[in-house]
């Protein structure tokens, strides 16, 4: 049983016009096991949130901490991060030239677990998967995310997170640019994930369609850099009907 | 940024009729410098001009060329051929005599490879090259003496033991000439080194003769030494049906320029240019890659990829590919990628097709500069890959593509040796 601990959390990111709070308080605990959902409008601060704590380095934390199981991850470096058991699905996932699929996976597999994948088996793991994830073949002898369309990244981070098996697992936006069949995909393989039940997952979305797959435990409502409100999965459905308008100050609301 | 809004790419279809990098004026220059020349025999060699006025030299088929230094002008640097050259680094080797101390030859090969030293007024000297800018011809016209590589007809070479391998050591920075030979004759297999290392000034012409039937490789190898200025011309002549696979490594130097130029002497010729350089902190490595279809039914690839670290790292690479008139049924491609891993280094890449027959199977070119940025850095770092490993991974990979062409496995193995080298010393 794990728990990553997001504490009073305060980030700001330096822009041309100066210092630029944007995460304002956060706090949420996520347990080994639990799924929660974060929905919120644009601009809110859902993919800082996810960024500060897999260390992307734009972002500075001007107070509070984020601990996995006690132990200091702003203390951490990025590939630290991961290899403690974080891992990050990224919203707009970036292109490495010269390096292949293939390639990639098995170095990063090596470096979270700390020695190399027995080869015979991993060489099935990979194929089983990209072939669980309707990822064609030839995308294995293919550079990273060149080239690749918007459903097709999606489908190769799911791809890592079902390979390395992290504690936490942060999904920024997985399911956007989707198409029906592939959101099914998607959704199965972060089921398979959580076979054992024992992964944490935070799951940021505009969309309760891929709740419907992936059941939140908890909902939280994200604004303005920080939780507004949180519930159970009801909140999503409500959230959808309604918008967030309740939640924005009544300036915005005209 | 992202990677991809610092990526250009341009591509041409096969059905683009002339694509000129610089000019619509093409044409009419292939009769100044006609088809044949400068193989078309003893009439090239004793003659060749085309350095009237208002001949763009834009067109490749309106280069001049001339084995007599005085034909060409002084280098002002803005000439298109010499605009991204720092003339300075030359050290002299446009403007004074080169009468330092050429290379020393060191040669390792099989027994029936034969490697000789013969005097400028060799026969074979010239039959396969004409300088075409006004370096190559200094050295031209400096050198006393040529070494001569012949692998006899019908030899079979292709197995690692039977590697020719020639050490061109330099031998200091008075500004020198050199000429070197490879001669493949007919129906013969085998892959020859030319591995320059030390110190040097030096204008090297290299001629590389693949007769009918033929298949080459030749690799050369810059590893020289902080300061060297090296200028190569490397012009080859592809027989009838003859292969040649044509690799440039840069890999250390001041300034490295290398111009490598493949001719067909018969339809049915292949020729696959394959470059690699890693230029630091300083480091100028210029490529210009010429590939002149003037014969049916021949076929050319031109993959050059280059990695840049350092302040004021600095490639560039031209390719120019000219299909004439003549030559219906060409299939061509160009293809050149950079990777720049920090700031304050550039690439310029330009690819220039001129199409002067609409039949043809194919022809295109690519060409990409991509830098190594934070996002991709921590995409890596975010699957738990160190930041030096990220670093390599990425090169590495990058330039990998290039080395396993080379199917010389010590050889191989030497360029992933120098890559990783490359990177310890970047500190990065
Ligand atoms: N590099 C940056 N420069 C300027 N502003 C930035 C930068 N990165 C983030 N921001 C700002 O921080 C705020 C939060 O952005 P964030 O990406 O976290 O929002 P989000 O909730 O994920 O939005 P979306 O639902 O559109 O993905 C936004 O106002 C955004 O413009
Ligand atoms: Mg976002």
């Amino acid at each position: 049983m794990s728990t990553l601990e997001i504490k009073d959390l305060h980030v700001s990111i330096d822009t041309e016009q100066g210092k630029k709070p944007i995460l304002k308080g956060v706090s949420l605990t996520i347990n080994s096991g639990e799924t929660h959902a974060i929905m919120g409008p644009n601009g809110s601060g859902k993919s800082t949130l996810a960024s500060t704590i897999a260390g992307h380095p734009r972002y500075v934390v001007d107070s509070g901490s984020i601990t996995l199981d006690g132990e200091d991850v702003l203390a951490m470096s990025v590939d630290k991060r991961a290899r403690a058991g974080l891992f990050l699905a990224m919203q707009y996932p970036v292109e490495i030239p010269g390096v292949t699929v293939t390639n990639f996976l098995r170095t990063a597999k090596t470096a979270i677990d700390g020695e190399a994948p027995k080869l015979r088996t991993w060489t099935k793991d990979v194929k089983d998967a990209m072939a669980q994830l309707r990822i064609e073949p030839e995308f294995a002898a293919r550079n990273v995310n060149e080239g690749f369309s918007g459903g097709e990244k999606k489908r190769h981070e799911i791809l890592q997170l079902e390979l390395f098996k992290p504690k936490f697992a942060i999904l920024d936006e997985t399911d956007s640019g989707l198409d029906v069949d592939a959101l099914k995909v998607v959704s199965e393989g972060v089921i398979r994930a959580n076979e054992d039940g024992t992964m944490g997952t935070l799951l940021i979305t505009h969309y309760t369609r891929i709740l419907r797959y992936i059941k939140p435990d908890f909902v939280h409502v994200f604004v303005d850099g920080n939780i507004a409100e949180q519930g159970g999965p009801e909140l999503a459905d409500r959230l959808e009907a309604e918008g967030y308008d309740r939640f924005l100050p009544a300036t915005a609301q005209a | 940024m992202t990677n991809a809004e610092l990526t250009k790419e341009t591509s041409a279809a096969s059905n683009v009729r002339r694509i000129s990098g610089m000019d619509e004026e093409g044409e009419q220059l292939s009769e100044i410098n006609p088809v044949a020349s400068p193989l078309g025999g003893a009439a090239a060699k004793s003659h060749s001009h085309g350095a009237g006025a208002g001949i763009p030299d834009s067109s490749r088929a309106g280069r001049l060329t001339s084995y007599q230094v005085a034909d060409f002008p002084a280098i002002t640097g803005r000439e298109e051929d010499w605009r991204f050259t720092p003339l300075k680094r030359l050290r002299g080797l446009d403007k004074v005599a080169l009468d330092g101390a050429a290379p020393t030859v060191a040669v390792h090969k099989p027994d029936a490879v034969t490697i000789e030293t013969v005097g400028r007024d060799d026969a074979r000297i010239g039959s396969a090259g004409i300088p075409d800018d006004r370096v190559s011809a200094a050295a031209w016209g400096a050198v006393n003496e040529a070494t001569v590589i012949t692998v006899p007809a019908e030899f079979d070479g292709r197995s690692e033991e039977h590697v020719t391998t020639v050490t061109l050591t330099g031998a200091g920075n008075a500004p020198a000439a050199s000429h070197i030979f490879v001669h493949a004759k007919a129906n013969s297999d085998a892959v020859v080194v030319l591995d320059h290392r030390g110190s040097a000034v030096v204008s090297e012409n290299v001629e590389i003769l693949v007769e009918d039937g033929a298949r080459l490789t030749v690799v050369s190898i810059q590893d020289w030494a902080d300061g060297t200025t090296h200028a190569s011309s490397q012009q080859m002549k592809i027989g009838r049906d003859a292969k040649l696979k044509h690799v440039v490594v840069n890999l250390g130097g001041d300034l490295v320029r290398i111009n490598p130029s493949a001719r067909f002497a018969g339809p049915g010729g292949d020729i696959e240019m394959y470059g690699l350089y890693f230029a630091d902190a300083g480091q100028h490595f210029e490529q210009r890659i010429f590939v002149d279809h003037s014969v049916p039914n021949c076929k050319s690839r031109v993959t050059y990829k280059g990695a840049l670290q350092g302040k004021d790292a600095h490639s560039v690479w031209v390719g120019d590919v000219l299909i004439r008139k003549e030559a219906e049924g060409t299939d061509t491609y160009e293809m050149n990628r950079n990777l720049i891993l920090t700031q304050g280094a550039r690439a310029d890449s330009v690819p220039n097709l001129e199409i002067e027959t609409g039949l043809i199977e194919g022809a295109g070119h690519a060409s990409a500069t991509g830098r190594f940025d934070d996002e991709q850095l921590f995409y890596l770092q975010a699957r738990g890959i160190p930041e030096d490993v990220a670093r390599r991974l990425v090169v590495r990979g990058f330039l990998n593509e290039i080395i396993q062409q080379i199917k010389v496995p010590a050889l191989e193995e030497r360029l992933r040796d120098a890559v990783e080298r490359e990177l310890k010393a970047g500190a990065l």
